[in-house]
């Protein structure tokens, strides 16, 4: 493990919350404090983001272990202690974090204008708890961030959401708690069981196979329903029908990322036997998440629910890459992960761009948005693109990968798998040929404003992210690779010491 | 015995029993009676003050009174402490609700300081006659107080049922304590220990269990918990804020002195009935609390669950267990007076508003009392990271630590069931509009005891390190130390 000189994690992660702290300072009237709140909001996350680069530099791809380790002590009479460290497994994912957060402030800039303070004290405390959460060494520290992550998002969906908000955030909020709680009794059982909390420690302390059975299932319920993954995953389109944009940005960029980072952190590490005997069933769970969802996508009239739908669909794919348990299927997991934290980010903003026009989020209601839109539609085209998996984009390189892992894992799993892609197709280039082409009959449509500066300046980062590392994925590639195959070597070691089972040796390593 | 003579232990209860004495006195004398009203709530405020110095110093080192019907550690140091705290709370609260409710006598605060020497007796008695002296000296004047506002026929009712009732489990306990004299030979917890440890016959195995079932009833856990519902609504609110956090506590402690210290060697009997309650109050308040619409009820359900999780603890019979009720009830205690300090600041008019949706807008005319609020409800829900999620934790651990995982498992899930009815109150508060205009004056007491509870539970992770500390460090003695 390295350690630095100062904390620079435990800054990073509780930055956000300073600007918490100033944005309860604002007086004034108002419009000063809506406006002053919006500054604030943006340039702490803004400057969060930056730091987040600066540990992105200074990182170290070629170690293994922990680095820029942060250490305290905090319950000692009972052995937990607060920790904090990335590897390159949650590297992406708090850079990721850091650079949503201030594109979907930007992006509720003018649609939330309504109790503006309390929105922006929602979003920066929910950038803290994302940051911490994948930065967490210590199981309570991590239990306490992914589980406050609820507040806010209950918040965010319950007072600046739709029309049925109300019945979305309780079905969001207590589906959510209900996987969670499983799994605090799973942390409660490796606590009592291992005497310590500590991450590292305990991916290292060998957990007897009848009780990963459990564990794995405990867990399994929590990240589940985190993913989400099928026949849990129906608070999803909900949720993210009814919230705000930037909601639906952060909510689909980012907290559905922390299932698939939990089973990597946790399951895989901690429960390698009970991981192997699962997979199967994951592996069919997540081929019905990827065809069903996608039917059901195709049904959609609401452009969101389609979306969100299709989100299952693509969560479905990271699950069978992580499951493969090689280097490929898992790399390719990861490598999804981001991209669909970039597109489906831009997506949710671009249904946002229409709806903050029209009001409506009814396919039907438009057609021709092209005439009206040129630019829009340009960057719709490669979000949509990106999302259907076209050479060239980051989501190409995702499905690619997670279909070669999946091969070698199990040549019946990869054939259903790019059936999805297939479908995922259909459905994205549909909802585009409805929204987008077509003739623009209605007034409407043909007096929608064209994009602004603000929202073009929200799409240009994400597109060119996505067809950058479409293009160079190694430079995502390279920061991960070192630390998915140490969580690989781990499981291998731990199954044979435990189980003297060396078939379950993955076939990817070493190739 | 060397101790026979020797009062320092019980300085504290002492002082408290001679000031109540002459709170009598004063009360008698001064005129006019809201005057005389004042005079009693200050001093009586002042007393447990002194009081809770009294204990500090001299408390914490174990020592025996009375011959050896009083004990004192740090253990019921901490208890007290708690208990006082607690009381002084929802006393500085009274001050605009014994107007408004005309209460205002000084027969109010007389008789919380009655109630509360009774809930130090019992926390240090040492013998099942002593502890049935604290139980009923805790307990006659809660009767009494249930049914201060006289004119009203729900105040009456109540009293009426908390006095039956709290007789019928008064009843209860002094049967099984009679029992278990009669099977053991003693009537001190050390006796009774002893004779324990070498046979449990069936006859203190009965006696066991009407002892816990009273005390289940006094601190209104499932199955003996009708009352509370009925009692929690028909009773002033300052009453039902007295009623839902201080003698609970008193009651739990006994719960716990009883089973790990008398009752140590018999763990295999009462485990189970400890556990079988600890279930049903888990669920039943879950459950129950659902369909309220009376913000007090709500709190009645809500205290029936939060007794089960403390249960749990209690069930788990080992050291972890009893540190973890001790931290259980600590945040159960803060965070219900935040509550209470809320529901008594909604008025209009100067009427008392009760029902949960007269919550509604409450966010938009009083956003300081509505965070708070909803730091408290979360905290309650046992959302991380405010303090009622360590309160869940410990409790949860210590049942696993002992092997009761399907215990923390049904726990837990109620706990979700639970989650549903606070995120309703803070859904009111935030998404539905204003109905009823709340009156915007809130006493500069509730205020600072509402947001100051609401900081503590939002800050509690920070101070969970040395209050372990101190945990640790009293647990050992809840039994007595030999010799």
């Amino acid at each position: 493990m390295e350690t630095t000189t100062w904390p620079v994690l435990t800054v990073l992660t509780f930055l956000p919350l300073i600007g918490v702290v100033f944005l309860l300072l604002i007086r004034g009237d108002e419009d000063v404090v809506s406006r002053n709140a919006r500054n604030v909001a943006l340039w702490v996350s803004g400057f969060t983001f930056l730091l987040s680069l600066i540990l992105l530099i200074n990182f170290d791809p070629t170690y293994a272990g922990y680095q820029f380790v942060d250490k305290g002590e905090w319950l000692a009479a009972d052995g937990i202690g607060f920790m904090m460290g990335v590897d390159g497994i949650s590297m992406p994912f708090i850079v990721l974090s850091a650079f949503l957060t201030p594109l979907a402030i930007l992006a509720s800039w003018q649609s939330v204008q309504h109790r503006v303070r309390e929105y922006m004290i929602a979003f920066l405390a929910l950038e803290t708890l994302m940051i911490g959460t994948f930065a967490a060494l210590d199981l309570v520290v991590f239990y306490l961030f992914f589980e406050a992550v609820l507040i806010p998002m209950f918040i965010i969906i319950g007072i600046w959401g739709g029309a049925r908000r109300v019945y979305s955030a309780f079905k969001f909020f207590l589906y959510t708690l209900a996987g969670s709680v499983l799994m605090l009794v799973a942390i409660l059982v490796m606590y009592n069981t291992a005497g310590t909390t500590n991450i590292p420690q305990l991916t290292d302390f060998a957990f007897d196979p009848d009780v990963q059975f459990w564990l794995f299932l405990a867990f399994f319920a929590s990240f589940a329903v985190k993913m989400p993954m099928w026949p849990v995953h129906t608070w999803l389109p909900d949720a993210h029908v009814e919230a705000p944009t930037a909601g639906s940005m952060i909510l689909a960029g980012v907290l559905l990322k922390m299932g698939g980072y939990g089973f990597l952190r946790f399951s895989l590490p901690m429960f390698p036997d009970a991981s192997v005997t699962f997979a199967p069933m994951i592996f069919v769970l997540s081929i019905i998440a990827i065809i069903y969802t996608s039917l059901v996508a195709l049904a959609q009239q609401d452009m969101k629910k389609l979306i969100a739908y299709s989100s299952v669909a693509h969560m479905g794919f990271v699950t069978i890459g992580i499951f493969s348990l090689n280097i490929q299927g898992v790399a390719g997991a990861m490598f999804q992960m981001i991209s669909h934290g970039l597109i489906s980010a831009a997506l949710f903003f671009a249904v946002g761009v229409v709806y903050d026009r029209l009001h409506t989020r009814d396919i039907d209601a438009y057609g021709g948005v092209a005439d009206a839109m040129p630019r829009y539609a340009v960057f719709f085209m490669i979000m949509m693109l990106g999302s259907v998996g076209l050479p060239g984009t980051t989501g190409f390189v995702g499905e690619f990968l997670v279909m070669v892992g999946a091969w070698q894992a199990n040549i019946l799993v990869a054939i259903f798998t790019a059936t999805g892609i297939v479908l995922g197709a259909t459905y994205m280039l549909w909802l585009y040929r409805r929204v987008v082409f077509g003739r623009a009959e209605k007034d409407e449509i043909l007096t929608l404003e064209p994009l602004n500066q603000r929202e073009i300046f929200i799409f240009v980062p994400l597109t060119i992210l996505v067809i950058w590392y479409g293009i160079f994925p190694s430079g995502i590639l390279e920061i991960m690779d070192v630390s998915i195959m140490t969580v690989l070597d781990q499981m291998d070691l731990a199954s044979m010491e435990l189980s003297g089972n060396s078939q379950i040796a993955i076939t990817g390593i070493g190739e | 015995m060397m101790d026979l003579l020797n009062l320092q232990p019980a300085t504290a209860e002492i002082f408290l029993a001679l000031a109540s004495l002459g709170l009598v006195l004063v009360s008698a004398f001064v005129a006019p009676q809201e005057k005389a009203s004042k005079l009693v709530r200050r001093l009586t405020l002042i007393s447990f003050a002194i009081a809770i110095f009294l204990t500090i110093y001299n408390g914490s080192t174990p020592a025996y009174a009375f011959n050896g019907q009083f004990f004192t550690s740090s253990f019921m140091v901490y208890m007290k402490v708690i208990i006082l705290l607690g009381a002084m709370g929802i006393l500085l609260m009274a001050k605009r609700e014994l107007k408004q409710d005309q209460i205002d006598r000084p027969e109010l605060p007389l008789l919380m300081l009655l109630s509360v020497v009774g809930m130090m007796l019992m926390v240090s008695a040492n013998d099942i006659i002593v502890l049935y002296m604290g139980l009923e000296l805790q307990s006659l004047p809660l009767y009494v107080i249930a049914a201060i506002r006289r004119e009203s026929l729900r105040s009456s009712e109540a009293g009426l049922k908390y006095f039956l009732l709290g007789a019928l489990s008064s009843g209860l306990l002094l049967y099984g304590a009679s029992l278990l004299y009669g099977f053991t030979g003693h009537t001190s917890y050390d006796g009774i220990k002893i004779a324990l440890e070498n046979d449990v016959s069936p006859g203190a195995v009965i006696g066991m269990v009407f002892l816990i079932s009273g005390l289940a009833f006094k601190i209104s856990a499932a199955p003996f918990h009708m009352w509370t519902p009925d009692v929690y609504e028909g009773s002033p609110t300052i009453v039902t804020a007295f009623f839902a956090v201080v003698p609970k506590l008193a009651a739990m402690t006994l719960f716990l002195r009883f089973t790990y210290g008398v009752l140590a060697d018999a763990s295999d009997s009462w485990q189970q009935i400890v556990m079988i309650i600890a279930v049903l109050s888990m669920l039943i308040g879950a459950g129950g609390a659902i369909m309220q619409t009376d913000i007090k009820r709500l709190m009645a359900y809500s205290s029936i669950a939060h007794m089960g999780y403390a249960l749990v603890g209690v069930a788990a019979a080992s050291d972890l267990g009893i540190g973890a009720v001790m931290l259980y009830m600590t945040i159960y205690v803060i965070s219900s007076i935040g509550v209470f300090a809320i529901i008594l600041s909604l008025k209009q008019e100067g009427r008392p508003l009760t029902r949960i949706e007269d919550l509604a807008g409450f966010s938009k005319t009083h956003p300081v009392y509505a965070l708070a609020m909803m730091v408290l409800m979360f905290s309650m829900a046992g959302i991380p990271p405010m303090g009622g999620f360590f309160g869940k934790w410990y409790v949860f651990s210590a049942a696993i630590a002992s092997g009761h995982v399907m215990l923390a498992i049904i726990g837990v899930l109620a706990s979700v069931i639970g989650a549903f009815y606070y995120i309703r109150i803070i859904k009111v508060m935030y998404v539905d509009d204003q109905v009823i205009s709340i009156d915007s004056h809130i006493p500069r007491s509730n205020t600072m005891i509402a947001l100051g509870a609401a900081v503590v539970m939002a800050v509690f992770l920070f101070g969970l390190g040395i209050l372990r500390e101190q945990i640790t460090a009293a647990v050992p003695f809840v039994v007595f130390v030999a010799g």
